[in-house]
């Protein structure tokens, strides 16, 4: 194997790591997009999304009607959260809703951990062993699976939002509530959506991972770390963005963790510190992102 | 319970009480590893050490308004340099407290520059990924830090001269720690830079108009409170004479987050409140389940943004509002509440924190919200 097929087989699993960072992503930035909240607790409403995927499934249900019911049911517990726990606290300071969604996150982790304990759960994985062979770079069919995946939850939003008289509505909630509600849109119904489509999107993600780190409380706590870095890298108001810097995060881990002695595969998690700091030092808006220029 | 003062409201009378109240608790403080099992005071020291990280953390979250979910990498800190120290080169305990101290705050200070440029939101991050990075760094950095297996070092040893079981110095320890830090968290918030750390809480641009130099205050803000959370590490490394990088997970880090959020965000008492509670609520409800811990804080936490934002600090003082009057009693004893001011004998002291959680079942007043 050449040095040049050994870098791209690293970046092709970069890239597979790199979808499911970009899915959670996308979630963070829908929600940040609808209501400017970062929701900490994004990764455990996905890690307990797939825990329901999982129950299914053990409980017998083939897995292609478990995903959808899932989905459904992460759906409609967003658009709960978002009723109960995140409306009254809306207005407030950025801190209380930062601190909101952190107390989220210790619950639903907790809740996870209550009902289903703390041991590790084999989740089963639905993409065929072997994968193709492309110029002596090996794709698994997981990998292929997972872009795939991610790559249609994109269009399917992409034609939501720009295709629908919904994601209209939408679009002009994220853009001026204030001139949305004034021009009838009921704006917490919207919101209520976005995050019920951000659980959703989320869940997706939950469930591409869970065969690769297996199922348990903490399984997305690294994984949101990964997903804030392409967050940030893309800009927290760009799903463009957040997609792009997922995949550049995946890669960019991948490659660190093989080719940097220092990092090794222990010490991963240090590079979406580093691209985060880099990237609020150098471009705080992000790639993609647009730079708030605010009258204070 | 004791004295019956008939004539309240004079002013004779409230400072004879006060005073009073304040011996009172003294007296509860230094009587209580006399009183208690070893365990229990084992348990108070853990209490006045959390205290001291969660008065640094206050620093920021309540009196500063940024935003840190990764205090407990600040802990950490403190508590390896101490470990180190001791360890490699055998200097003396004491001699580990200022190094940690400078040693954090530096760090403090090399975080708060870009934390200076970061709106809240991004030094919640920041400092998020700077408290998972930690453990496994800790790790790699085997040949000083000990690796996964950690470092056992000596515990604080009672000097013979005392006469004291080694609980119980170094419950007086953490307390003289724990004491000056309190003090001095309190004496910096009415100092020049406390208040325009307030000011920059209230509002950044009004606070830059009258002056206030934003980036210096943020900056120092996190580095005094990355401080706070060293010297409770290093004292930490002292009472447990262990440190291991699981220790320190981004949990700490949360936990002590979720506790200043229960105990009373920018409240002087507040960390005291909060640090029992981050001692006492898991060992508690650990005995339930594994879980029961994060969803008794996971809850608490979303409950007290919504209903008190104050926490129990404040819901004390409320709670004293209105059951003052009705008693006409030395109840304010109660809402001094040091944790270990449980006096050895004293028959009002169901379990600090269930009178104020309570009570505002039957207080009204939600309007002295802020």
């Amino acid at each position: 194997m050449s040095a040049v097929t050994e870098v791209l087989q690293q970046v092709v699993e970069g890239v597979g790591s790199g979808a499911v960072y970009a899915s959670l992503a996308l979630a963070l930035v829908l929600i940040h997009r609808f209501t400017g909240i970062v929701n900490f607790a994004q990764g455990e409403l996905a890690m307990i999304s797939t825990y329901v995927a999982w129950q299914l499934v053990a409980s017998g249900m083939p897995f292609w009607l478990a995903l959808p019911v899932t989905l459904a049911v992460s759906f409609a517990g967003g658009m709960l959260i978002e009723r109960l726990v995140i409306r009254p606290v809306q207005a407030a300071p950025e801190l209380t809703t930062v601190i909101v969604t952190v107390g989220l996150f210790i619950f639903v982790n907790a809740m996870a951990g209550l009902i289903w304990s703390f041991t590790v759960k084999d989740f089963p994985q639905q993409f065929p062993d072997g994968g193709i062979d492309l110029a002596g770079v090996r794709v698994d069919w997981s990998t292929l699976g997972i872009i795939a995946v991610v790559a249609v939850v994109m269009g399917l939003l992409y034609l939501l939002f720009q295709h629908t008289s919904i994601g209209l509505m939408m679009r002009a909630v994220a853009c001026n509530p204030a001139s949305a509600r004034l021009s009838g849109i009921r704006v917490g119904r919207v919101l209520m959506l976005g995050w019920g489509l951000a659980a959703t999107v989320g869940a997706v993600s939950g469930v591409l991972v869970a065969p690769v780190l297996f199922l348990e409380p903490n399984m997305m706590g690294g994984v949101l770390i990964y997903a804030f870095a392409a967050a940030t890298l893309g800009g927290f108001d760009s799903p463009v963005g957040a997609v792009v810097g997922g995949l550049l995060v995946g890669v960019a881990e991948t490659l660190a963790g093989a080719y940097v002695d220092v990092i090794g595969a222990d010490l991963k998690v240090g590079v979406p510190l580093v691209i985060i700091l880099a990237v609020l030092l150098v471009r705080p808006q992000g790639l993609f992102g647009r730079a708030a220029v605010e009258r204070a | 319970m004791s004295m019956n003062v008939a004539t309240l409201g004079t002013d004779r009378a409230r400072r004879l009480r006060a005073a009073l109240t304040a011996l009172l608790a003294v007296a509860a403080v230094v009587g209580a590893p006399f009183y208690f099992a070893p365990f229990q005071v084992f348990q108070l020291t853990m209490v006045l050490l959390y205290a001291v990280a969660l008065a640094g953390l206050n620093l920021l979250v309540g009196f500063g308004g940024q935003i840190s979910l990764g205090h407990g990498a600040f802990f950490a800190a403190g508590a390896y340099t101490a470990a180190v120290m001791l360890d490699r080169y055998d200097t003396g305990h004491l001699a580990t407290l200022p190094v940690a101290a400078a040693g954090c705050f530096l760090l403090g200070l090399g975080f708060g520059v870009p934390a200076l440029r970061l709106r809240g939101l991004y030094l919640a991050l920041v400092t998020l990924s700077f408290a998972v990075f930690l453990p496994p760094l800790l790790k790699r950095l085997e040949p000083v830090t000990g690796g996964s297996m950690g470092l056992t070092v000596d515990k604080l040893q009672p000097p013979a001269w005392s006469g004291l079981a080694e609980d119980q110095w170094m419950y007086f320890v953490v307390l003289a720690v724990a004491t000056v830090a309190l003090l001095l968290a309190r004496n910096l918030l009415r100092s020049r830079v406390g208040r325009a750390l307030l000011a920059v809480r209230d509002n950044e641009s009004a606070a830059e108009v009258m002056g206030v130099r934003l980036s210096l205050h943020k900056t120092l803000a996190f580095a005094w409170s990355a401080m706070f959370a060293g010297v409770a590490g290093c004292v930490y490394t002292w009472v447990i004479g262990f440190v291991s990088p699981d220790s320190f997970s981004f949990v700490l880090s949360i936990t002590l987050l979720a506790g200043l959020v229960v105990g009373g965000l920018a409240s002087l008492y507040g960390p005291l409140l909060g640090a029992a509670f981050v001692m006492y609520v898991p060992s508690v409800a650990q005995d339930i389940s594994e879980a029961a811990p994060g969803v008794v804080f996971g809850l608490l936490i979303i409950a007290v943004m919504f209903v008190a934002p104050t926490g129990l600090a404040g819901l004390a003082g409320r709670v004293r509002g209105v059951i003052t009057p009705l008693l006409t009693r030395t109840k304010p004893s109660a809402a001094v509440r040091t944790p270990e001011s449980e006096p050895p004998s004293a028959p009002p002291a169901p379990a600090e924190t269930a009178p104020a959680d309570a009570e505002p079942v039957g207080a009204p007043p939600r309007t002295e919200k802020e």
